[in-house]
């Protein structure tokens, strides 16, 4: 069978950028900040535009959640190759849980056999949301992939994970979930024929109420503060001082 | 000169209601008096958003780690030129009847500005294919336009405007290069000299003189004429101050035979041609020169950041906050002409007087913070280690090539006195 796949796309504070706390501390400043794809989600589009150019895929949906503006993203999605896209309206703050739900909801009526996802997002850095709608949907999981093969039979994927201890390597039978990691591959530029293309393919706008999801927020973030300042470090000059320091301070 | 006389000499002195002529601006007047729907706007559309993005990715993550390699060795950047290629950056002023996007010079200068500051040689060498271009579209019959504009966009070619030669720079009227009929061929003699990309030049523009006894403006045609036609001969590869990466050289034309077919419009409208193309290509290599300035500053101000003397980083020394504080100023200002004079042209106007505007601000520009970012790295700065040398390097030649200096400024001020009635 032809895969039918499904990317989530999210619209996250561009990795360059240095961020700043809000004066609040109810959160990250977002105001006038520049935003991009959260660069897993790059490398899973990217992913599933290869194995469409290797004739294995019927179509490529990418799905962004969130204000109008998850639109610029999923014309970069579509810029790089992906199909058409649907567009989760809301202004609610959207925790992995509600998009797990919505997710779920999305690859029965899409009829998606393979739901293809960054490992985590650069903003929250959950690393859930894969996992949770795996569990949702009942389907086997291969998180942070660094390779993914197809099946002769094109009924199984291989997919080798980083773990800590190092390389595993599992079978999942379709339809699966998978979650990707750094080293799955480098992804393109899209061409500019392509970006200006991107611009007339379809995005269909849906929201969390027309899919029967509820997306109140499980858990309430309190406060979001800088990480300590590090104090300055002590010189040394020569190797003898630095062990007498170590001592000092109880680190030997 | 302007002519500034208040009032008429009546007998009513100052007070007289006659005010005189020569203060009111003619039609095409510094200040256009239209209505626009949604007036003055400093945004960029969601497309050049996404072209801006594509040439920042490309240039800061392929083409500035190389840089400082292909300054040193002087390698003509072929891979990246086919990659620019690829991506659609280059060729996109060309039209979509000739297969590409036929996007405005505004698209062009953001394009040039992103690449340039990842290295202008580079740059230099993807966007000198529009020079050649111009021409062509300005000119050419439509056998024409698809043939020559086709070739660049089907295939990462480079091509070349080969007008000035080693006794005329500023004075194309000057040039000597002659083409005689012969038939229903031209034969070319000459040199020309400084012709970018002419080492790997698969076409050139060439100006070349068809009457000798007329003036400059009925004097002149312009030619396509292949890379490969016999007579051709190449100089060797410059070796220049900065831009390195890109390729300079003289170019002989020897009984060069050049068909009736690959004369440019008329005879004797050369000139016109060739002047009309700065009109469209002035405004990217100020970009170009915005982009080189911007560089500069954001190295500087990385290192005023990070370097400590006299107990704190140096940014915190007003001598050299003063510095980047005039570069910053300096860069948008270039940047805003810029973007006017691209504007203006692509709604249909006549933009010379703003694109000499950008170009000379932005040329000085370039080079004053070039210079001021070696400085700011101090010792450190005239080292090779550091990317700012370079850039210093790089910076003089925007106050020379496409209109020196000098020359921008005669003809801001041929403009402005042809404003006044």
């Amino acid at each position: 069978m032809s895969l039918r796949i499904l990317v989530p796309v999210k619209r996250v504070i561009d990795y360059a950028v240095k961020i700043r706390i809000k004066s609040d501390r109810s959160g990250v400043e977002t105001a006038n900040v520049k935003m991009s794809m959260n660069p897993f989600d790059e490398i899973a589009v990217e992913e599933a535009v290869r194995l469409k150019e290797k004739g294995l895929v019927a179509e490529i949906i990418a799905v962004s959640m969130g204000n109008q503006q998850c639109q610029e993203t999923l014309r970069s999605a579509m810029a790089l190759g992906a199909d058409r896209s649907i567009h989760v309206e809301t202004d609610k703050e959207l925790q992995p849980l509600a998009v797990a739900k919505i997710l779920q909801s999305l690859a029965k009526t899409e009829n998606t056999n393979l739901l293809v996802l960054g490992k985590q997002a650069i903003d929250d850095d959950c690393n859930q949301t894969g996992q949770i709608v795996a569990g949702l949907l009942g389907w086997p999981q291969g998180t942070f992939a660094s390779k993914i093969e197809l099946s002769d039979d094109k009924k199984s994927l291989t997919v080798k994970r980083e773990v800590d201890v190092g390389l595993e390597t599992l079978r999942l039978m379709l339809p699966s979930v998978i979650t990707c990691d750094l080293r799955l591959n480098e992804p393109r530029f899209a061409k500019l024929s392509e970006i200006m293309k991107a611009r007339k393919k379809p995005i269909v706008k849906k929201t969390p109420e027309e899919l029967g999801v509820d997306v109140e927020p499980r858990i309430k973030i309190l406060k979001v503060e800088e990480p300590p300042t590090r104090p300055p470090g002590v010189k040394v000059d020569s190797v003898h001082a630095l062990f007498d320091k170590l001592v000092e301070h109880g680190f030997v | 000169g302007i002519n500034a006389e208040y009032g008429g000499k009546t007998m009513f002195g100052r007070f007289s209601t006659r005010i005189n002529k020569k203060l009111i601006p003619t039609t095409r007047t510094l200040h256009r008096f239209y209505a626009k729907p949604g007036g003055l706007s400093f945004e960029l559309t969601e497309e050049q958003e996404a072209l801006k993005n594509l040439a920042r990715n490309f240039s800061r993550q392929k083409i500035l780690p190389k840089a400082a390699e292909l300054d040193k060795n002087g390698e003509f950047p072929k891979d990246l030129i086919k990659e620019a290629h690829e991506l659609g950056l280059m060729n996109t002023h060309v039209g979509e009847a000739y297969g590409g996007l036929g996007l405005g010079i505004q698209e062009s200068c953001i394009v040039a500005e992103e690449l340039a500051y990842g290295c202008s040689g580079v740059s230099t060498a993807i966007l000198a294919n529009e020079l050649a271009q111009v021409p062509v579209i300005l000119g050419g019959s439509e056998e024409q336009k698809k043939k020559y504009l086709g070739r660049c966009v089907d295939e990462p070619i480079s091509v070349s405007y080969a007008v000035t030669e080693p006794g005329c720079g500023s004075d194309v009227a000057g040039i000597k290069t002659k083409a005689e009929k012969q038939g229903d061929k031209w034969i070319l003699n000459g040199q020309k000299m400084w012709i970018t990309n002419a080492g790997h030049a698969n076409w050139f523009f060439v100006l070349a003189r068809t009457d000798p006894n007329a003036k400059a403006g009925k004097a002149f045609t312009g030619f396509v004429v292949e890379a490969d036609s016999p007579g051709i001969t190449l100089g060797r590869k410059e070796i220049n101050m900065g831009q390195r990466a890109s390729d300079t050289r003289g170019v002989s034309f020897d009984n060069v035979v050049v068909p009736d077919a690959n004369r440019l419009s008329e005879v004797g409208v050369g000139f016109k041609l060739a002047m009309g193309a700065f009109d469209r290509t002035r405004p990217p290599v100020a970009a170009s020169a915005v982009g080189l300035a911007q560089r500069a500053l954001d190295e500087a101000i990385k290192y005023a950041k990070e370097r400590k003397t006299m107990g704190t980083e140096i940014i915190n020394h007003q001598a050299v906050s003063i510095m980047l504080a005039e570069m910053a100023i300096g860069i948008q200002e270039s940047r805003l002409l810029t973007q006017l004079s691209a504007y203006e042209i692509d709604n249909g106007r006549r933009n010379t007087l703003y694109a000499s505007m950008a170009k000379a601000r932005a040329g000085d520009v370039a080079n004053k913070a070039a210079a001021d970012a070696v400085q700011i790295f101090g010792g450190n700065g005239f080292n090779t280690e550091y990317p700012v040398e370079k850039l210093m390097r790089d910076a003089k030649i925007f106050q020379i090539y496409e209109g020196t200096a000098q020359i921008q400024r005669l003809i801001i001020t041929r403009e402005l006195a042809n404003l006044y009635g």
